[in-house]
C-alpha cells in the first residue's frame, strides 16, 4: 500500500483549565486516503472537532499538550512550525465550519474575502485573485458570480454562505478539505445540495474530505469510512457499508436508531440514548459508554477496551468488550424492534475469568 | 446611504428643538434667580428691575418667550447677552472654544495611541504579565480623581512649582504666542485629561477585542492561513474597533460641551468648561444656557457623525 495522504497515529490533546485536565482527545488512529471520503461520527463534546482542529494547528495553545502525530504526506504536523503549518493551512489543508452566517467576516466584501485565501497563498496580482474568486463563486454553483463578488456576507442566504465557506476552502486547491457540520445550521434542503456539491466537487477536484458531524444520516450518502467518537476516542470505524449493515459498539446502535427513516412505520419511535455525554475531566472508569451502556457488566467498568478487529470482519473496528456473537445477536434483535432493557439476558454475567481484554494491543497500524 | 443622512440630520433638530425647550423650561420656567434682578446689579430700584424685565421679553406670556427664544437660537443664533460681560454669550463662547479645542484635539489623540494600543495588545497576550500590569494600572488611573492627578502632575513636572520642573505649568497657555508654546503648554493638561480616559479605552478596546477574537470568522481567517499580525489588524481589530467609534464621538462631545471643567480649572485653561466654572460662580444664567444649548449641539452633532461613521464601519448598518 502507498502511504495514506493523511495518517493520524495515537493523538492526544489535552487542554488544562482551572476545572482540571480536559482530555478532547485520547489517542485516536485513523488514515485519509486521495479521493476518499472519511466521516467523522459523534456527539458535542466527543474531541470530533478537537482532533480536526489540531491537524491543521488550531488548538496550539500554551494550555494545550498535544501528543501523537499526523502524517500529511509524510510530514509530522504536530512537529511542524507555527509558520511551516500557517503555510499548509487553507493551502493543501482546508476548513470548512458549521455556522456559515458567523464564519465569514462581516465587514468585508465575499470577493475580497475569497481573495485573501488566495493571496496568502500565491503571489499572484489583485485581479488575478479576484478573477479566481469569481472562478471559484461560479464552481461552488452561485449564480451570478461577477456581481455577488461584490456583495457582502449578509446579502447571501445560509446555503449561499456556506458555498461561498466551500469555496474559500477550494481557493488553492487543497488535498483535504476538512468539514466541520458542513449542514447542521442549514435547512434539509439546502443540506443536501450543500452534500451534494461536496461530492460533485471532490469527484472533479480529486481531494480527501474528512466530514465531522453528530448525524449519521449526513454522512451515510457520501463517506467510505466512518469513525464513531465517544468521550474522545474511537469507538468503532469501518467502511460506511459496515457500519450500517453490521455496526458492533452499543453507542453506534443508539446513534442508528435515533436516525429518522423512510422505510419504517411512521409510528416507530426514535431512540434516544439515555443519559448525558461524559465530563473529560472526571471521566468514567472502565469502558467510557458503561454509565450509559444498556448491556454494560460489572466488570466493564473496570476494563478499559482497546479498539480492535472485528472477528471475519477485516477493516472493522470496534472498542467494545462485549464478545463478537454477543453483539451481533443483540444487533439482529434491536433490528427486530426489541427493547435494550429486554435484551440485557444476552449479556448475564458468566461466571468465565476475564478474558486478556486489558493486553490486546491497540490496531492503529492497520488500514482503515 | 444619502436618505440615512438625511433622516439623521432632520434627527438631530429634533433632537436640538426637545433640548432647547428642557433648557428654557429650567432657566425660564423654574428660575433659580431672578434674571431681571441679576441682570440689574445691586443697586437697582423696583422700576429699574421692571424696565429690564420688559426689555428682556420677561413679562410677556411663556409661550411667547418660548417662541422668541427659539428664534433667536435657531434663526439668529443668539444667546443673548452674558449679565457678568455684558457681551453676547456667542462672542464669549467662540473666544473660549479654541483653548477647549486645542485641550480635547491633544487629549483625544494621546489616549487613543495609549488606549487602543494598550487595549490590543493585551487582549492578544491575555493573561500575561504585560496584561496584568496594564489592567491594573489603568485601574488605579480610572479611579485617580482629574483634579488630584492634575494637581499631582504640576507638582511634580510644572516648570515654577515642580520637582522636575520640565514643563510648562498653570496658566502657560493664556501667554503662549506660537503653536509651539501652545503646544509645550499643553502637554501637561492634555496628558493628565488622556490618562483617564486612555486607561478606560485600553479596557473597553480589551473586552471588545477578546470578544472579537473568539468569533467564529477569526477561526476562519485563521484556518485560512492568513498570518497571525494579519489575523489581528485586519480581521479582529476591525471589529472591535466599531464599538469604540460610539464612546469617541460621545466624549469628544463632551469635553467641547465644557465638560474639561475640571482639567480647564486646575492649570487655569481659557476654555469653555472655565467660562462655564465663572459662570456657575456668579449665577450668569445665560452664559450658563448658552453654554448648555451649545453643549448639546456638540454632543447631537458628534453622535450624528458616530452614526454616519458606523454606516461606513459596518456594512450591514447601510443596507438596513
Amino acid at each position: 500500500m502507498s502511504t495514506p495522504l493523511l495518517q493520524v497515529e495515537d493523538l492526544r490533546v489535552r487542554f488544562s483549565t482551572d476545572d482540571g485536565i480536559v482530555h478532547a482527545v485520547d489517542g485516536i488512529s485513523y488514515t485519509v486516503d486521495t479521493g476518499q471520503t472519511l466521516g467523522i461520527v459523534g456527539e458535542s463534546g466527543s474531541g470530533k472537532t478537537v482532533s480536526s482542529l489540531t491537524t491543521l494547528g488550531l488548538t496550539r495553545a500554551k494550555n494545550t499538550t498535544i501528543e501523537g502525530r499526523i502524517l500529511f504526506e509524510g510530514r509530522d504536523l504536530v512537529t511542524l512550525s507555527d509558520d511551516e503549518l500557517r503555510k499548509i493551512r487553507g493551502n493543501e489543508i482546508a476548513m470548512i465550519f458549521q455556522d456559515p452566517l458567523s464564519s465569514l467576516h462581516p465587514f468585508y466584501k465575499v470577493g475580497a474575502q475569497l481573495s485573501e485565501a488566495v493571496l496568502t497563498h500565491r503571489s499572484v496580482g489583485k485581479s488575478a485573485a479576484r478573477a479566481r474568486s469569481v472562478e471559484l463563486l461560479e464552481l461552488v454553483g452561485i449564480p451570478d458570480p461577477q456581481k455577488r463578488v461584490d456583495q457582502f456576507p449578509h446579502e447571501f442566504s445560509g446555503g449561499m454562505r456556506q458555498r461561498v465557506m466551500i469555496a474559500m476552502a477550494l481557493a488553492n486547491e487543497p488535498k483535504l478539505l476538512i468539514a466541520d457540520e458542513p449542514t447542521t445550521a442549514l435547512d434539509v434542503t439546502v443540506q443536501a445540495q450543500i452534500l451534494g456539491l461536496l461530492e460533485d466537487l471532490q469527484r472533479r477536484l480529486g481531494m480527501a474530505i474528512i466530514v465531522i458531524t453528530h448525524d449519521l444520516g449526513v454522512v451515510a450518502e457520501i463517506t467510505d469510512h466512518i469513525a464513531v467518537m465517544y468521550a474522545g476516542r474511537i469507538v468503532e470505524r469501518a467502511p460506511t457499508e459496515a457500519i450500517f449493515g453490521s455496526p458492533q459498539h452499543p453507542y453506534t446502535w443508539g446513534l442508528l436508531r435515533s436516525i429518522p427513516r423512510l422505510d419504517t412505520p411512521r409510528d416507530e419511535e426514535l431512540v434516544p440514548i439515555s443519559g448525558r455525554p461524559p465530563s473529560l475531566i472526571q471521566r468514567p472508569s472502565g469502558c467510557h459508554f458503561h454509565p450509559r451502556c444498556p448491556y454494560v457488566r460489572e466488570a466493564h467498568k473496570r476494563i478499559d477496551p482497546r479498539l480492535e478487529p472485528v472477528t471475519g470482519d477485516p477493516g472493522h473496528f470496534a472498542a467494545c468488550l462485549l464478545e463478537t456473537d454477543v453483539r451481533s445477536r443483540i444487533w439482529r434483535a434491536l433490528q427486530a424492534g426489541e427493547d435494550p432493557a429486554s435484551l440485557r439476558h444476552l449479556v448475564v454475567e458468566d461466571q468465565q475469568p476475564m478474558r486478556a481484554h486489558a493486553t490486546h494491543r491497540l490496531a492503529s497500524q492497520e488500514e482503515l | 446611504m444619502g436618505r440615512y443622512i438625511i433622516r439623521r440630520v432632520l434627527w438631530c433638530f429634533a433632537m436640538l428643538l426637545i433640548v432647547s425647550a428642557a433648557v428654557f423650561f429650567i432657566f425660564y420656567v423654574l428660575p433659580s434667580a431672578d434674571p431681571a434682578v441679576l441682570r440689574a446689579g445691586r443697586n437697582a430700584g423696583p422700576q429699574q428691575i421692571a424696565a429690564i424685565r420688559h426689555s428682556l421679553g420677561l413679562d410677556k406670556p411663556i409661550w411667547q418667550q418660548y417662541l422668541i427664544y427659539v428664534r433667536q437660537v435657531f434663526l439668529h443664533f443668539d444667546f443673548g447677552y452674558s449679565y457678568q460681560y455684558n457681551v453676547p454669550v456667542r462672542q464669549l463662547i467662540f473666544s473660549r472654544l479654541p483653548a477647549t479645542i486645542w485641550l480635547t484635539v491633544g487629549a483625544v489623540i494621546i489616549w487613543l495611541a495609549i488606549g487602543l494600543s494598550v487595549g490590543i495588545l493585551s487582549a492578544v497576550k491575555r493573561r500575561s504579565i504585560l496584561d496584568r500590569t496594564s489592567m491594573t494600572t489603568s485601574l488605579a488611573f480610572i479611579s485617580a480623581p482629574v483634579f488630584w492627578l492634575g494637581l499631582v502632575a504640576l507638582y511634580l513636572f510644572a516648570n515654577d512649582i515642580g520637582q522636575f520642573p520640565i514643563l510648562p505649568g498653570q496658566g502657560s497657555y493664556a501667554s503662549a504666542s506660537t503653536v509651539f508654546q501652545k503646544a509645550a503648554s499643553m502637554s501637561l493638561p492634555w496628558c493628565v485629561l488622556a490618562a483617564a480616559t486612555s486607561a478606560v479605552y485600553a479596557r473597553y478596546m480589551r473586552a471588545s477585542m477578546i470578544d472579537t477574537l473568539s468569533e467564529d470568522y477569526i477561526r476562519t481567517a485563521r484556518a485560512k492561513g492568513v498570518p497571525e499580525r494579519t489575523v489581528i489588524r485586519r480581521h479582529a481589530v476591525r471589529s472591535a474597533i466599531t464599538p469604540i467609534v460610539t464612546l469617541l464621538g460621545l466624549d469628544i462631545g463632551i469635553l467641547l460641551a465644557g465638560n474639561a471643567i475640571l482639567t480647564e480649572t486646575v492649570f487655569n485653561i481659557p476654555g469653555v468648561g472655565r467660562l462655564l466654572y465663572n459662570a456657575i460662580n456668579v449665577s450668569d444664567l445665560t452664559t450658563i444656557q448658552g453654554i448648555t444649548l451649545f453643549g448639546a449641539f456638540f454632543i447631537v452633532f458628534f453622535n450624528l457623525i458616530v452614526d454616519i461613521a458606523y454606516a461606513y464601519l459596518d456594512p450591514r448598518v447601510r443596507y438596513s
